[in-house]
């Protein structure tokens, strides 16, 4: 269980930091906190993993990424561990998981996400994916997203009610 | 934007100090003043390159789940499928995508039985079967997207 103090603390941050010279003492001061607490429970829930990454989440397409594309294997459950390891090395990969297969519609399970400014520049690097990784033999297929609906962070501000 | 505002956008997707006067910090790596890197901040966050300024937690750490789930949905139906998902709090993000399944989404629910009810309340408001796809394993997680 989080304690209540962290919890509070996961709220007050959640939609963000504030843009101000002393933003922890800010949030220290809505807690009735001292900026020492703020900044100790922070660090620990950092360390512990809670909190993966304190920083900035960019619009995606505002930065003009506006070819994303989720490409997907079906690899042999023998080899897909070091083949989704092998993938992960390449700098243009932003995510790469393994899935559960859904039958003949779909039979893919190692997922991976290449971000990129235009479609040829993104099916470059799937060639250049498939070459370095020696996936030739296995069957892919490419998704291109055209366009967004939704995109947010998680909210956990319910938690508390 | 400029070189600047692009340094800073990069600069903090790696990271934010924990310290009593963390934008002192990230300002002098960046070779500015504090209140240049604050003004240009907000400027960012305004103008909506940067949708957040803040914590990435671990939801399975939190006591959360998370889902990437898809549904097959005929041409003509594509507005209205979307506006019943969407109007779910636990769709955290919906795409279309090029293939026959051809909306693909992200459940992110308080606990691991909500994401099975969520989804087949989808399944009875959309009539449409929903594929689960829940990480097995994560390999790599670096979205870190150069501005």
């Amino acid at each position: 269980m989080i304690d209540p103090i962290d919890l509070q603390l996961i709220v007050a941050i959640q939609a963000g930091l504030p843009v101000v010279a002393r933003p922890y003492a800010l949030i220290a001061e809505q807690l009735e906190l001292t900026e020492n607490e703020v900044i100790t429970r922070l660090s620990r829930l950092k360390q512990q993993g809670l909190i993966k990454r304190l920083g900035v989440i960019v619009k995606h397409r505002r930065l003009g990424y506006q070819a994303n594309a989720m490409v997907v294997f079906d690899m042999p459950d023998t080899l897909v561990n070091d083949k989704g390891q092998q993938i992960s090395q390449l700098p243009f990969i932003n995510l790469c998981y393994l899935r559960p297969r859904h039958g003949e519609q779909w039979p893919y399970n190692l997922f991976c996400m290449i971000h990129g400014k235009s479609r040829e520049r993104v099916l470059q690097q799937l060639n250049q994916l498939i070459s370095s990784c020696a996936l030739q033999d296995y069957p892919y297929d490419i998704l291109f997203s055209p366009r967004c609906f939704k995109q947010r962070g998680a909210l956990y501000a319910n938690k508390l009610s | 934007m400029d070189a600047i505002d692009r340094d800073i956008i990069n600069t903090l997707q790696a990271g934010f100090p924990i310290c009593p006067s963390p934008y002192k910090q990230v300002a002098q790596g960046l070779n500015i003043s504090e209140p240049e890197l604050l003004t240009r901040l907000q400027g960012l966050l305004d103008s909506g390159f940067l949708s957040r300024f803040g914590p990435l937690f671990h939801a399975e750490q939190m006591g959360g789940a998370l889902t990437l789930a898809a549904v097959k949905v005929p041409e003509q139906d594509f507005e209205n499928i979307a506006d019943t998902i969407n109007a779910f709090p636990e769709v955290a993000h919906n795409y279309a995508r090029s293939h026959e399944l051809n909306m693909w989404f992200v459940l992110a629910t308080e606990n691991p039985a909500q994401i099975e009810q969520t989804i087949v309340k989808i399944e009875q408001q959309t009539g449409l079967q929903v594929y689960n796809m829940p990480k097995i394993h994560e390999y790599f997680v670096g979205l870190k997207l150069e501005a």
